[in-house]
């Protein structure tokens, strides 16, 4: 059953069927919103998954990078190495490890945040000024204590800058996924381009441009409700 | 782990490279358009950036075109302008299957990160600098090509290195949805069921991108005009903050 079998049905063609296959169509939107709302979904979980990944590996590292300066280079090359690669030839190297599944996505994505996130995070601690640094340590906080109460909130407008660069190129890279079938919206993009059908393509395109911009203005919400709280704390 | 041996044996099997469709030829056609498309990007976003840099304009939109792009997926692009009546011919002479269509979203997928690094690399020249020039007795433009210009070439060129990345990576995708180029290897491998082939194109994509940033990097090098103070810069990142933010916030975005 083809697309324009059921337009003729309906007596009146759609504004996706095969004659005028326009690009923006309500019909589309309306006929297919269970498809729709499942790519979004699974683009947003994909996206959320890698990011948090990418935070949960850059974190320790930056501090080991900050600690030993020797490795600071070593691990800033190969993260730029890893960033040098595309995206389409990085998630078929996975996929001998990790399959045809979500997790390849997952792991190829949190690879890319990691370069910034890894960059921003030294950058973000490296902004804290010696005296403060000092005068904390002079009022006897220790090594932890300084990091979590002092470093990390004075460093956390530099962290977060990355964390937006870091989420909003995820968004638009999750995408390229649909290689190994888990691309959110990306899988209904490349249906779009196979199949010819306009309305699926710019439809989903749209969507990922609206997600990045939805999950960039959730991260600065979010730094503009944590940033008075520290500086609250600090003052 | 078979998987490893099939990939090395796609790879060393001669008949795999040669002849029409095989991957020399496809590498040939990547780098072509991949180099066209950045040369002709150089050429459009280049002076207008650095002009604007010089005149200390147009900063918040030759800042947030990397963030715009940067947003807008590589992929759905491609896809649009594929799908879209043609802008142009779909086979286009050496450039093989991949069309006008294809150089035109390289080209446009190149221009943000030149024209950002560009108008920054010109807005970071030192004011005292600036007003040696000023003070000894130097026009606009001879301030433009004389001062500003040999101190920003450093970070112009980190701009072309990522473009050259963001445009190798784009014209891999590219395959994807338009025709030949290397990705079509992999996604050829990918769709049936031939993961060697897949996992050979992605290693050959892979060593090329490194390679040719490896060669972006030693250009740079070569062309930097104070080569003691900008490495020194790079080991001590404290000095040079702002510039390592820029290089690093930039996307490579595919």
């Amino acid at each position: 059953m083809t697309l324009l079998a059921q337009a003729t049905a309906a007596g009146q063609p759609s504004c996706y069927s095969r004659l005028t296959n326009e690009w923006f169509c309500t019909q589309y939107l309306h006929d297919y919103r269970s498809e729709i709302v499942d790519a979004t979904t699974q683009h947003l979980g994909i996206t959320v998954a890698a990011v948090l990944l990418g935070v949960v590996i850059a974190f320790p590292l930056s501090l080991l990078a900050r600690r030993l300066p020797r490795l600071e280079s070593s691990i800033l090359g190969v993260s730029t190495g890893i960033y040098t690669i595309p995206s389409l030839a990085l998630f078929p190297l996975l996929v001998p490890f990790t399959g045809l599944t979500a997790t390849t996505v997952v792991i190829g994505l949190a690879l890319y945040a990691l370069t910034v996130l890894v960059r921003s995070m030294l950058e973000g601690l490296r902004s804290v000024p010696d005296d403060v640094r000092e005068s904390a340590t002079g009022l006897g906080y220790g090594a932890g204590r300084l990091l979590f109460r002092v470093e990390l909130p004075l460093a956390l407008p530099v962290i977060m800058a990355g964390l937006r660069v870091a989420t909003v190129s995820t968004v638009a890279l999750t995408t390229v996924g649909s290689l190994v079938a888990y691309g959110g919206l990306g899988n209904l993009i490349k249906d779009g381009v196979t199949t010819d059908f306009r309305a699926e393509l710019f439809t989903a395109s749209v969507l990922c441009v609206v997600l990045a911009v939805v999950l960039d203005a959730l991260i600065v919400v979010l730094q503009w409700v944590l940033t008075p709280w520290t500086r609250g704390a600090q003052a | 782990m078979n998987v490893f041996a099939d990939t090395w044996t796609y790879l060393t099997d001669p008949g795999n490279w040669q002849g029409e469709g095989g991957m020399l030829q496809l590498l040939v056609q990547q780098l072509l358009i991949s180099v066209t498309a950045l040369a002709a990007a150089m050429v459009i976003g280049l002076p207008v950036a650095l002009w604007l840099g010089h005149l200390g304009r147009g900063g918040f939109l030759a800042i947030n075109i990397s963030n715009i792009g940067r947003a807008v997926p590589t992929f759905a692009l491609l896809a649009i302008l594929v799908t879209a009546d043609h802008p142009g011919v779909r086979t286009f002479g050496p450039y093989g299957r991949a069309g006008v269509a294809t150089l035109i979203a390289l080209t446009l997928f190149a221009l943000p990160p030149l024209i950002t690094n560009a108008y920054v690399a010109v807005r970071e020249v030192p004011a005292d600098v600036r007003q040696a020039a000023d003070g000894m007795g130097m026009t606009g433009l001879q301030k433009f090509t004389r001062v500003e210009l040999p101190l920003a070439l450093p970070l112009v060129m980190s701009g072309v290195r990522l473009a050259l990345v963001q445009v190798w990576a784009t014209a891999t995708i590219a395959a994807l949805v338009a025709g030949p180029g290397l990705g079509r290897v992999i996604t050829d491998g990918f769709y049936r069921s031939d993961y060697p082939k897949g996992i050979a194109g992605a290693i050959v994509v892979a060593l090329v991108a490194l390679v040719l940033e490896l060669f972006a990097a030693t250009v740079q090098r070569a062309v930097d005009p104070t080569p003691g103070a900008s490495s020194r810069g790079r080991r001590h990142p404290k000095s040079v903050g702002r510039r390592r933010v820029a290089e690093a916030a930039e996307p490579v975005g595919s």
